[in-house]
């Protein structure tokens, strides 16, 4: 049920005022939709903002690819209404409960299976309308798919974890889905499996997923039937038993890789596609043909991040039992400097999530 | 002045700081040759230890720099400022590396759009955004302007197919923003740099993202007995769930010109054609193209042409392609416009533009990039012709402001620049533009990086609302702009 405009029009103004507030007390706030990813980030204090009230789709026209909703919308919802239309979020963001929000979604950037072959979350957000933490609602972008005017605020909002701005409302670029899809594995080690995924994903336009553990690599296809026909001739794989249903859980974490044992940490390694394994102990599951790592291990952070880097990538402290206070790879100085003094133009009295991305803002 | 050049020569040969009054002309404009500023001087840098040395400089003596790839931007993006420098990366126009394992091209700022493609194209790969200058146009620039093209709706604009950036800030230190991995830690620091017109940073090196060359291609042709048709045309396509590589209309008037041009084959009684690119495996744009083929024909097309070969297809697309060259033979001068709309607006916008055009009394040719929306209406003036300059820019920022209207905006590929400034004020509201400020200045402190482009000054809007809203020509004041 989509809130009147007056509903709406209440609860930004009370959002605005409790920002305000929070502004002259230079009292942090905690922003919240389902909160499905509160193990996430650094740990956040302060009073709660929950935007679960501003929920709804406020646009959806299915020949214009775009759809804008309220930030406390549910993926859930979002989803349905573009699979009636058969559209779909191309990015496929985790849903690690079925209240996960868009707002959450956006906020926290993420990306599931099909990242690498149709883009990531901020490939796919055109504007939004946002409350700064100086109290002052915004609107950047647009509901158009090419819009170069002022600075692309809307994208530095997408993964920036809510540190620059409490999204009200966000509009997407959406995609017709695939006619047809299917979910092929074979037994592979798993330092083949990474070569496999890069050569194959140079020469096949509809590949939609392609990931490895240490004894399978999965590929999954996508688009009309006689490509995805057309491209298994050469493939020598075979039709995944557990069939698309495997994608389904690799994207909300729900395969039986993503439990973690006492003591262990889940780490998410971004390096190259084509970089060979890192020498780290612990069970890996390899995603986006080789550029999101997944580790599980008790070994210790400085480790994992030395390595991580050494290939030119970084390393995310995703889930952990221990200490979260440094999830995020730390920053370069120069960088460190430009994010804090972009968290400054935004938010100057470091209220908005305090913590949940880097200790200092 | 003298004593920044001074410094300049003492890590540059001679020829590498241009001074000259007949020398700078050069460099006066870009392609929007209506503005035209003389700089102090033209820098031409080889290294990156350079520019970061030319860039410490210029920070120190609070020298405003304007940096500049071909000059090919059609907003004013690279016009100079009095007193300023320009830092022409010119000289840095090499291509350093394709991996085509990681399908990925490392160049520096000055390579031309298409040589990336061309260098490429060795292993079966492409650069995707193919902006209409791209013979001359480089990826510096491209970065700036977050340039599109005609593929985009498929591919993407540069936003999304650039993945790393070095680039030197004002106080001449080196970063790199994002690289050869999917993403990287922090704000999305890539995304806040495309786009940004030079004002943030200038980047010396880009990372690009390449992609498999589709093996098929099909071209379609569509003429229409109306414009609504046309666009009814479009969304029917989406909406049956085809993306095409590139979706484009052209209206009568552009039929016309571009016909007595290049002898494309395009029936100049249409009042709209649209053309359609289908690509991807053979099997599957046979496919695609039957099904295209029937849902234009439902949606009222008179006449659906498949063509029958490569040649036919890049006859097709030459017409378009020579569609603004076309129109600089029916007029003296014509001036681009850029907005980009909602899809199901066109007809409502392309009735607003030829009331305009009446009301100016100047002609009008409309192209569209139909797929994303992206409307270049091309008003036709003369400008030896005493006042017809002046009102061809005040029709195109009518132009613009209906787009924002409709939910559109004023620019969709080309920029800003010094061009669209004032229509910055009809999108944005003040406390937006203050924003903006604020994350130049997290950047630029002391604003010398293209100064006054891109985001205009609030004193500016007050005075162009001032003298629009006195001239009672402002249109819908209160209405809420998304």
């Amino acid at each position: 049920m989509v809130p009147s405009h007056t509903d709406i029009a209440g609860f930004y103004d009370r959002l605005q005022q409790q920002v305000i507030a929070a502004r002259a007390s230079k009292s942090p706030l905690f922003i919240q939709g389902a909160n499905s990813k509160q193990f996430y980030g650094g740990e956040c204090e302060g009073d709660i903002v929950d935007m679960r009230p501003c929920r709804g789709i406020i646009h959806y026209d299915p020949t214009e690819l775009v759809i804008t909703a309220y930030a406390g919308t549910t993926i859930e919802e979002v989803e349905r209404t573009l699979a009636e239309q058969g559209q779909m979020l191309p990015f496929e963001p985790p849903r690690f409960s079925k209240e996960t929000t868009l707002g959450g979604a956006v906020a926290a950037g993420l990306s599931g299976p099909r990242r690498p072959y149709t883009g990531s979350v901020r490939d796919f957000v055109l504007g939004m309308k946002c409350l700064t933490g100086q109290g002052e609602i915004l609107k950047f972008g647009g509901e158009v798919m090419k819009n170069v005017a002022g600075y692309d605020v809307s994208r530095l909002m997408t993964g920036a974890m809510g540190t620059l701005g409490i999204l009200l409302e966000i509009s997407l670029k959406v995609l017709p889905r695939p006619e047809y899809e299917l979910a092929l594995c074979k037994d592979l080690p798993l330092a083949d499996s990474i070569r496999y995924m890069n050569t194959w994903g140079g020469k096949l336009l509809c590949i939609s997923g392609a990931t490895c553990d240490a004894v399978e690599v999965h590929l999954r296809l996508s688009g009309k039937q006689v490509a995805v026909e057309k491209a298994l001739e050469g493939l020598e794989m075979h039709e995944d038993p557990a069939g698309l249903d495997y994608w389904r859980r690799l994207r909300d974490h729900q395969l039986g890789f993503f439990s973690l044992a006492a003591g262990e940490s889940l780490w998410r390694i971004s390096v190259p596609a084509n970089r060979p394994m890192l020498a780290i102990n612990g069970e890996w599951l390899i995603d986006w043909g080789g550029a999101q790592r997944w580790l599980k291990t008790t070994e210790s952070a400085s480790q994992i991040r030395a390595l991580a880097q050494s290939l030119t990538g970084h390393a995310t402290l995703f889930r952990s039992t221990g200490d979260r206070n440094e999830t995020f790879h730390p920053l370069p100085g120069v960088i460190k400097r430009l994010h804090l003094q972009l968290k400054d133009a935004f938010d100057p009295d470091h209220i908005l999530n305090r913590g949940r991305m880097y200790p200092d803002f | 002045m003298s004593s920044i050049i001074h410094e300049f020569l003492k890590f540059l040969p001679q020829e590498a700081v241009i001074t000259g009054e007949e020398s700078l002309r050069v460099y006066e404009c870009d392609a929007l040759s209506a503005y035209r500023e003389l700089p102090a001087c033209v820098v031409l840098p080889e290294t990156v230890e350079q520019i970061q040395e030319i860039l410490r400089i210029c920070h120190q003596a609070g020298v405003p720099v304007v940096a500049r790839g071909a000059g090919t931007g059609l907003s004013g993006g690279a016009l100079p400022v009095a007193d300023g420098v320009v830092l022409s990366l010119a000289k840095l126009n090499r291509i350093l590396e394709i991996d085509p394992d990681l399908r990925l091209a490392r160049v520096q700022p000055g390579v031309r759009n298409l040589s990336v493609s061309d260098a490429a194209a060795a292993y079966g790969l492409f650069y995707a955004p193919d902006p209409s200058s791209q013979v001359a146009c480089t990826i510096g620039g491209n970065i700036a302007e977050n340039s599109g093209g005609v593929h985009c709706l498929k591919y993407g604009l540069t936003v999304h197919n650039v993945m790393g950036l070095k680039v030197i800030t004002i106080a001449g230190e080196l970063i790199q923003i994002g690289g050869e991995a999917l993403d990287s830690a922090g704000y999305d620091l890539l995304a806040l740099m495309t786009g940004s017109e030079g004002m943030l940073g200038v980047v010396v090196e880009a990372t690009l993202k390449l992609l498999p060359r589709p093996v098929h291609q099909q071209m379609l042709l569509a003429a229409f007995a109306s414009v609504e048709e046309a666009g009814n045309g479009v969304a029917d396509i989406i909406a049956a769930g085809v993306i095409p590589a590139g979706l484009e209309m052209m209206d009568n008037p552009g039929v016309r010109a571009v016909e007595a041009y290049v002898h494309a084959g395009y029936p100049t009684d249409a009042a709209a054609i649209l053309l359609c690119e289908l690509d991807g495996v053979p099997e599957e744009v046979a496919v695609e193209s039957k099904q295209v083929i029937e849902i234009l024909k439902n949606a009222g097309a008179t006449e659906v042409r498949l063509a029958r070969n490569k040649q036919e297809g890049e006859r097709f697309w030459a017409g378009r392609k020579a569609a603004f060259p076309a129109v600089g033979r029916i007029a003296a001068d014509y001036y681009c416009m850029d907005g980009t709309i909602p899809r199901k607006h066109i007809a409502r916008v392309l009735q607003r533009i030829t009331e305009l055009s009446e009301e100016y009394e100047l002609g009008v040719v409309n192209v569209f990039h139909a797929g994303d929306g992206n409307l270049h209406p091309l008003i036709l003036y003369d400008v030896a012709i005493p006042g017809e300059l002046e009102r061809a820019e005040e029709f195109g920022g009518r132009i613009l402001e209906t787009c924002v209207e409709v939910g559109g905006t004023i620019t969709g590929e080309h920029g800003v620049g010094i061009e669209k400034i004032n229509q910055m004020c009809v999108q944005f509201k003040t406390e937006e533009l203050t924003q903006f400020h604020a994350v130049k200045e997290a950047f630029d402190p002391q604003g010398l990086l293209n100064p006054g482009k891109a985001v205009p000054t609030l004193r500016r809007c007050a005075e162009y609302g001032a003298m629009h809203v006195h001239g009672g020509k402002l249109p819908f004041p209160d209405l809420e702009r998304f």
